[in-house]
């Protein structure tokens, strides 16, 4: 295993992290308008991620980062190509980190109301957006012989790529529901734990046409272990919340994010980013990678930071570790 | 294609707009994350509630800043990618890595331990969660440094190698690129205006609430802590400014001598104090100026020769090949004025504002006041009118705006400067842009972000104001009897949160 295979790892390794830790922030985003009730409940929800949501965001920069560094031509072609569904992005993420933090800064009803429903939608539209994205990874675009994507905007909004979307929104409302029940007391968890089943049941539909398109497109043994493991995990998870463990539920709907992020890596290797109009125009491990040297120095900051980054925020969430319910949130808006 | 709307023109703009604004956050985030830390530290070692008062107060403008600073942050890590494409293609293998540490240690740093300060309140033992504050200024330093030091490879790129078969820079010394003098010296420069950032931002609020004779006791020690951090930030400043000059000199001549509008070089080169010249002629119409100091910061010696923008362009184009190697002259020229000028101004006020109300030391008897009451402004041996008190706590408050000003355009002259490359000598902004990315994209970004960013300025303008003037928090029974156990005591298991979005 040479080092640019070491780091596609990494890679994979990051973009799970992300999607596992803000999964569920999106989804607890989403969640403001479809489980809570009045504003107390839209602020218990809130206040479930409100010390986590910015250090979860942070893998997203930290992948981003690795990506530049250690495939320089993949970031290149990726953030070039992708430009309007990345411009969404990240007008939402720069919106929505906003709300959080103003919010309650004002006691106006339009000031709250106005950056609540900012953050439903700006949690929204990346959930569906990182689907397509990665659909279209996983699929292939059109890459010219320069690694230009030459597609168009349309392009990305293929019938697969609809389905990757909606297969992450879901899945992530499904994963934040879940972290939900978890996280708060009373009236709010027991319906967390409710809407839990039926999201449960809408996203394994949806993931599992998605999943099993992609595995008779690309798909071999591995990815097929993959999307197995995806499929038990989503069950499994489901099951769980069923019987109201939560704890149980939430790490299961870990492992589906991880293990569906993992299938379409899997299918990718040795490819970063195939090219649909000659395959041997397609970005791989080796020709989108950095020199060795660079590679050498990634990899000693990841194997020294990463346990170091895992330790602590891992910590954070054990100091914030209690239940969270209506009685918890002042009346007063500060 | 008309060139004022090329894709380069607006990807420079875009870029521009975006990390000018970024940086309007950045160095108020660097500098109060220290005070704010330094106040808290002050609480926990004496336990005086106007420590903890100040901490609060400045904590919550703190907060409504970093938000501001984080979210605009996020767009910097990804324009690489989506606007200079062929920039990242050609500088990821060097250029990358420090993004990639800055993520990785900053970054991480900086959002979790924000998140337990903020939240953290009942939740962590006092010192534990005085702990997070620091760690969250330690993060937003690193952070700086990293970038910096990728910023500086642009402004003179070091260890690395272009491999021709692959069209691309690679990396050879990693340790260069981190420890070159460019890099320490920017952090240097950049850290202290960081400081006069927030010193400033300090002593002017706390001149607003002591005009009104409001807040006395907290004020007047964050007026104290503010007007400390500016002198001592504000001649730092002056010194790691001549350093990086010096540097400059040396790497980047072209636009030292376009700072100067110096033409053609001189033994002896003189000082421009004001100029205004025919760029395309290449001479100065008006010019006042004191002779011999140019040559003096450039090396110390009132006789050395400093070359000329003239010279220099002649030297570049028999070196890289024909083309202009002029940067926007005007843009350079008063760019370095404007950041000098607004940067020591503040430095005066702020030097005035210690004196004007020194406690102790040279103050006659009579002038001394008690802890609750509001300072005299004591030019000699008389305190000043009150007429004149009134004018130097506006002043003060106005000066707030001097360093942000002189932080702008300190970058722009230094980016500005450095053109036409993005990499000095070695990339040409012009071969730096995506060549994939049309016309109508970069244009929609720009106007979606220009947009985005103005309604936000108003916004957190507002929200600031009212904090400001709200002034520090009553103290309530759960502040001053903070947790004994990580996670929160037991006490009473529906107590409400001390702080909840």
């Amino acid at each position: 295993m040479e080092l640019h295979d070491v780091w596609f790892v990494l890679i994979a390794v990051l973009w799970i992290g992300y999607f596992f830790l803000e999964g569920f922030d999106f989804g607890v985003g989403i969640l403001t308008k479809l489980l809570a009730r009045d504003r107390k409940e839209r602020r218990v929800l809130i206040n479930t991620i409100g010390p986590v949501w910015d250090g979860n965001e942070v893998w997203l920069l930290t992948a981003g980062g690795a990506t530049f560094a250690a495939f320089p031509e993949w970031y290149a072609t990726l953030f070039s190509g992708f430009y309007l569904p990345l411009l969404v992005i990240l007008i939402c993420l720069i919106i929505r980190g906003v709300a959080f933090e103003y919010r309650h800064k004002r006691t106006e009803d339009r000031w709250q109301t106005n950056w609540e429903h900012a953050i439903f939608w700006t949690s929204l539209l990346p959930a569906f957006l990182w689907g397509v994205a990665f659909a279209n990874i996983a699929r292939g675009v059109k890459i010219d012989r320069e690694m230009e994507y030459v597609g168009d905007f349309w392009d990305l909004l293929n019938p697969y790529a609809i389905l990757g979307g909606l297969v992450t929104l879901s899945l992530f409302t499904f994963h934040g529901t879940v972290f939900a029940a978890l996280k708060t007391l009373g009236d709010i968890r027991m319906r967390a734990r409710k809407l839990a089943l039926g999201l449960g049941l809408v996203t394994a539909v949806l993931a599992l046409g998605f999943l099993v398109w992609t595995q008779a497109d690309k798909g071999d043994g591995t990815s097929l272990v993959a999307m197995i493991v995806a499929a038990v995990a989503l069950v499994g998870a489901v099951g769980a919340v069923k019987i109201g463990r939560e704890g149980w539920s939430f790490a299961l709907s870990g492992v589906t994010i991880a293990a569906a992020v993992a299938m379409l890596f899997l299918t990718l290797f040795p490819n970063v980013m195939p090219s649909t109009l000659d395959p041997a125009w397609s970005l791989t491990v080796s020709n989108a990678s950095s020199t060795p040297y660079t590679l050498k120095i990634m990899t000693w900051l990841a194997g020294i930071a990463t346990p170091v980054v895992l330790l602590y925020q891992g910590w954070t969430y054990w100091v914030f570790r209690k239940r969270i319910g209506t009685q918890h949130i002042a009346a007063d808006a500060h | 294609m008309d060139l004022a709307l090329a894709p380069e023109t607006l990807a420079r703009w875009q870029f521009g707009i975006t990390t000018v604004y970024h940086f309007l956050f950045v160095p108020l985030t660097i500098s109060l994350a220290a005070l704010v830390a330094g106040l808290q530290t002050a609480w926990v070692r004496t336990e005086k509630e106007k420590y903890l008062k100040a901490t609060k107060f400045w904590g919550k403008l703190f907060l409504i800043n970093i938000a501001m600073g984080v979210v605009t942050g996020i767009l910097q890590e990804f324009q690489f990618g989506m606007n200079w494409s062929d920039y990242s293609r050609f500088v990821g293998d060097i250029f990358g890595a420090p993004l990639a540490f800055e993520a990785l240690i900053a970054f991480f740093f900086e959002s979790t331990f924000i998140g337990l300060w903020i939240f953290g309140w009942d939740k962590l033992p006092k010192k534990l969660h005085l702990a997070t504050i620091w760690m969250v200024s330690i993060g937003t330093i690193l952070s700086a440094y990293f970038i910096l030091a990728a910023n500086s490879w642009m402004q003179h790129p070091v260890g690395y190698r272009i491999n021709e078969e692959r069209g691309r820079a690679e990396l050879t010394d990693f340790g260069a690129v981190l420890t070159q003098n460019t890099a320490l010296a920017q952090m240097f420069h950049t850290l202290t205006a960081a400081f006069l950032v927030g010193g400033a931002f300090m002593a002017g609020i706390a001149a607003f609430h002591l005009a009104r004779k409001k807040h006395v006791r907290v004020m007047k020690t964050s007026l104290r802590l503010g007007l400390v951090t500016v002198t001592i930030s504000g001649l730092l400043t002056a010194v790691s400014g001549d350093v990086l000059g010096k540097i400059m000199f040396e790497q980047q001549p072209m636009k030292m001598a376009a700072a100067e509008a110096l033409w053609d070089g001189e033994d002896s080169a003189p000082f421009s104090i004001f100029a205004y010249g025919d760029v395309a002629q290449g001479h100065n119409k008006v010019a006042i100026e004191i002779p011999g100091l140019l040559s003096f910061l450039a090396h110390n010696n009132f006789d050395e020769h400093v070359p000329g923008i003239n010279d220099l362009n002649e030297e570049m184009q028999e070196e890289y090949g024909p083309g202009d190697y002029r940067p926007n002259i005007p843009v350079a020229y008063w760019g370095f004025r404007w950041m000098i000028g607004f940067g020591m101004a503040s430095l005066g006020i702020g030097v005035l504002g210690l004196w004007l109300t020194r406690k102790k030391f040279l103050l006659p008897q009579s002038m001394r006041v008690g802890e609750d009451e509001v300072p005299h402004l004591v030019l000699f041996k008389k305190a000043l009118s009150p007429k004149f008190t009134r004018w130097y706590w506006l002043v003060a408050l106005w000066t707030m705006l001097f360093p942000l000003i002189a932080n702008s355009w300190g970058w722009i002259f230094t980016e500005m400067g450095r053109q036409p490359w993005v990499v000095f000598g070695v990339l040409k902004t012009s071969a730096a842009v995506s060549p994939g990315v049309s016309q109508g994209e970069v244009i929609t970004s720009l106007a979606v972000y220009t947009l985005l960013y103005a309604v936000l300025a108003v916004i957190e303008v507002k929200l600031i104001i009212k904090y400001v003037k709200a002034g520090p928090p009553e103290l309530s029974e759960a502040d001053l009897n903070p947790p004994t156990k990580i996670g929160g005591d037991d006490r009473d298991a529906d107590r409400p949160m001390a702080f909840s979005y």
